[in-house]
């Protein structure tokens, strides 16, 4: 009984100390370093144009329309890429549907069927990212396979030749980090916005 | 697995073995209270620390003194991080007025982030406020992360003390751990993170005007997304660092905000390992003999790797199902290919799969993609690595204990074949040791299938299965991918990783209690028997190795210990992973 007692003031103060170390000093250190380093990065990267901000370079947006580059399909909930919803609590989220799932496999063959309508000419194989969710439901990236996929529809659509549009995706197209890391990528919202710019 | 894939998980592997060696270095010296180049800064604190605790750091604490003062200040700590979220709408910084967590769900987040588990049953960013993640959640990541790695260094302790009544002092290790250790690597991580742009900031969530409008599920039309801050970088760099694993953000380091770039994702996977890794090495320096930590390293590469590698090839080949489609799964410079539902694109599969496999040997349980769709055998991979009771790395400082007491079972069952009294680095083990290194081995494994035994064939259990997610309505995943989900959440739990097969809704009161009562067994219920045997072993005299002692640094030791630890997890977990998994592979390929 003893020692419980005499181990109690270290274990309460503790605590505090070590809460105020790294749950308040630790935190502020960060934020400060990060707000005078990376101010950009820090406060979510986000694509100011035309004195407004129209997203972040790092979160998705969704696309429907046939003359832009659609984005990976998305499960959030409400709506696609809704990256924050507070009265509904939802936000970030993958379609976290098994692998037999038929909901899976139906599903797939709907963004398929989606594709074709929007482009006739639309024939398999298609790019595995283009048709099925990402694990954040906000990837801001396709592959450039399926930007590729996606060329000939939007050059259509916007009345642009397709090399036009080609030589947008390869300024858009990010590769390897180091040319190493990771996959070579598109960044959707970016590409659009480039997009809307050329009319 | 293409060139590109190869050259990832080599470098992944080789820059990990780099740094760790001399983390593991820093770290013998700073447990054995020497000189380490931040004393000058760090000292002073330290002292003035010790002062306000009103203890003395030569006065050394048995093993029950040890054990009890780690109990009572988990307890405080469990208190206060249910005590913030109960009371979280009014406490400051909540800018985006999230309402305080119903008490099951505290219950089981306080019980989560002690244990260093971090399962999540909520959904980051739309459930605590930045107060209750900055206060109650990132510093349980600091402080469950030091309890951890102090049981590792008294067990050391133990095993290199001669005729000792005491094995170190709690406190001491503990502040140790955190001032040396974890705050400085955390805050070069953090940095590192925001450069590449993971969010460090106060400011409420931030209004954007879409590109194109889209419509919402109730058929509004929707113009503007709301994009998500916080004090992310601080807390994630904490959450790699102390294989905590909870997200800021709901989808964990999928997340673009949590994870932007391959190169945080390198950053993040690097650091996964890296204090597990690096305490292999302290490990060998603190009983003078690198050889053992080696061997113990060793062991856990030749588990980590080929189950690794044959989970990235599962996932790159993708199923059948998804090539009756017309879908292109081969991988190129144009596409990742592979099963991709569930992951990012920059991350592709290579990356996903091999975080997977580092955050489940590893107790981490943060993740970079949805494990939940992960193709059956791909799958398998992570659920498996957890079940073998997260030694293959395992937590810092769990980890290696759990390996410690398996080395220890493996010298038993030797001994037994030459009928021989075992030793382990001079000392004897007896049928004390033994008998405490049974519980630390058998109590996960009745956690994990006890309760999930209960979870499938109760009402309570099964209402899970078909209840609607909050993320995603009306998600049942049928057939045996079901009850995987369901073994994936206890074995999570029971082992204290964290991560999910998410499509199950364990946020109800059912699985909040079941769960928090299986991370605070496998937590504590493992934690007080390896400071017993610590105890058990200071007191022993160091009998000189003779003719007959088996060496513990041997290829031949090795092979036996990797044998005892695959045995052990196939014998225990093959029966549920029938009825899961393996099953599930066969209805695939349609046979």
């Amino acid at each position: 009984m003893n020692s419980i007692v005499s181990q109690i003031r270290p274990a309460v103060i503790s605590l505090l100390l070590l809460s105020l170390l790294t749950g308040g000093l630790y935190p502020l250190v960060v934020t400060g370093i990060a707000q005078v380093a990376f101010p950009f990065q820090a406060n979510g990267s986000l694509i100011v144009h035309d004195n407004q901000i129209r997203g972040s370079v790092l979160i998705g947006q969704d696309f429907s329309d046939p003359g832009y580059f659609w984005s990976r399909p998305s499960a959030t909930g409400q709506h696609p890429y809704n990256a924050f919803h507070a009265a509904s609590q939802t936000g970030s989220a993958g379609s976290n549907l098994g692998p037999l799932n038929p909901v899976l496999y139906t599903t797939i063959q709907v963004r398929i069927d989606a594709l074709r309508v929007a482009d006739p000419q639309a024939t398999p194989p298609y790019p595995a990212d283009l048709v099925t969710t990402s694990a954040s439901g906000l990837d801001p990236h396709i592959s450039p396979a399926a930007a590729a996929y996606q060329i000939r529809r939007v050059a259509q659509n916007r009345g642009l030749s397709e090399e036009q549009v080609q030589q947008l995706v390869l300024q858009y197209t990010e590769g390897r980090d180091f040319n190493l890391l990771g996959e070579p990528r598109v960044n959707v919202v970016r590409l659009n916005l480039a997009l809307d710019s050329i009319e | 697995m293409n060139t590109q894939g190869w050259l990832q998980v080599s470098l992944y592997l080789g820059v990990l073995l780099v740094l760790a060696k001399p983390l593991g270095w820093y770290m013998a010296r700073v447990y054995a209270g020497e000189s380490v180049g931040l004393n000058t800064l760090l000292a002073p604190v330290e002292r003035s620390c010790y002062r306000l605790l009103g203890i003395d750091e030569q006065t050394e604490q048995s093993w029950k003194e040890y054990a009890l003062g780690l109990v009572l200040f988990n307890t405080v700590g469990m208190l206060m991080v249910y005590g913030l979220q109960r009371l979280q709408s009014s406490l400051p910084l909540n800018p985006d007025r999230l309402a305080a967590p119903l008490p099951d769900l505290s219950f089981n987040t306080a019980a989560s982030f002690i244990s260093n588990t971090n399962w999540q049953s909520y959904g980051g960013e739309v459930t605590m406020s930045y107060l209750t993640q900055m206060l109650g959640l990132n510093v349980q990541n600091f402080l469950s992360a030091a309890t951890g790695m102090a049981v590792l260094i008294a067990l050391i302790r133990g095993l290199r003390a001669r005729s000792s009544a005491t094995i170190g002092i709690f406190w001491v290790d503990l502040i140790r751990s955190i001032l040396y250790i974890l705050l400085p690597l955390a805050l070069i991580l953090a940095c590192l993170l925001v450069s590449q742009g993971v969010v460090q900031s106060f400011s409420p969530s931030i209004e954007v005007v879409l590109l194109q409008n889209t419509i919402d599920t109730d058929g509004h039309l929707v113009s503007t997304q709301n994009l998500p801050l916080g004090p992310a970088a601080s807390q994630i760099a904490i959450k790699q660092l102390g294989t905590n694993g909870g997200g800021f953000f709901n989808v964990n380091s999928a997340h673009p905000f949590e994870n932007p770039t391959p190169l945080s994702n390198m950053l993040e996977m690097l650091a996964i390992l890296l204090i597990p890794v690096a305490l292999c090495f302290t490990f060998g320096i603190m009983v003078n003999d690198p050889r053992q930590g080696q061997a113990l390293l060793t062991v856990m590469m030749v588990i980590f790797i080929p189950l690794l590698l044959f989970g990235v090839i599962q996932e790159q080949a993708g199923t059948p199902q998804l090539a009756a489609l017309g879908i292109d799964l081969g991988a190129s410079d144009m596409q990742a290919g592979g099963n991709m539902e569930g992951k990012e694109t920059r991350f592709g599969v290579v990356n996903s799969a091999l975080w997977a496999a580092a955050t489940t040997a590893a107790s981490n349980g943060s993740v970079n993609s949805m494990h939940d769709s992960y193709t059956p055998l791909g799958g398998l991979v992570p659920l498996f690595l957890i079940q073998l009771g997260e030694i293959i790395f395992g937590g810092v400082g769990s980890g290696l204990y759990g390996m410690l007491i398996f080395a220890l079972i493996t010298v038993f069952i030797a001994g037994l074949m030459v009928g021989r009294t075992p030793e382990y680095l001079g000392k004897k083990i007896e049928a004390f040791e033994i008998k405490m290194a049974a519980l630390v081995l058998l109590i996960p494994c009745i956690v994990v299938l006890c309760f999930t035994a209960l979870a499938v064939t109760t009402p309570w259990g099964k209402g899970a299965l078909y209840a609607t997610n909050i993320e995603y309505t009306s998600i049942a995943n049928p057939g045996p991918h079901g009850f995987s989900e369901v073994l994936y959440a206890y074995s999570s739990m029971g082992n204290n990783n964290g991560s999910a097969f998410a499509g199950l809704g364990a946020n109800n009161p059912f699985y909040n209690t079941t769960g928090g009562l299986a991370m605070l067994i496998a937590r504590f219920w493992i934690i007080v028997p390896v400071l017993a045997i610590a105890g058990s072993l200071a007191a022993k005299k160091t009998v000189p190795s003779g003719p007959g002692t088996l060496p513990t640094h041997t290829p031949l030791f090795m092979t036996m210990l990797v044998g005892v630890v695959i045995i052990v997890g196939v014998l225990t977990f093959i029966p549920a992973l029938a009825l899961g998994p393996i099953i599930e592979h066969l209805m695939m390929l349609g046979i």
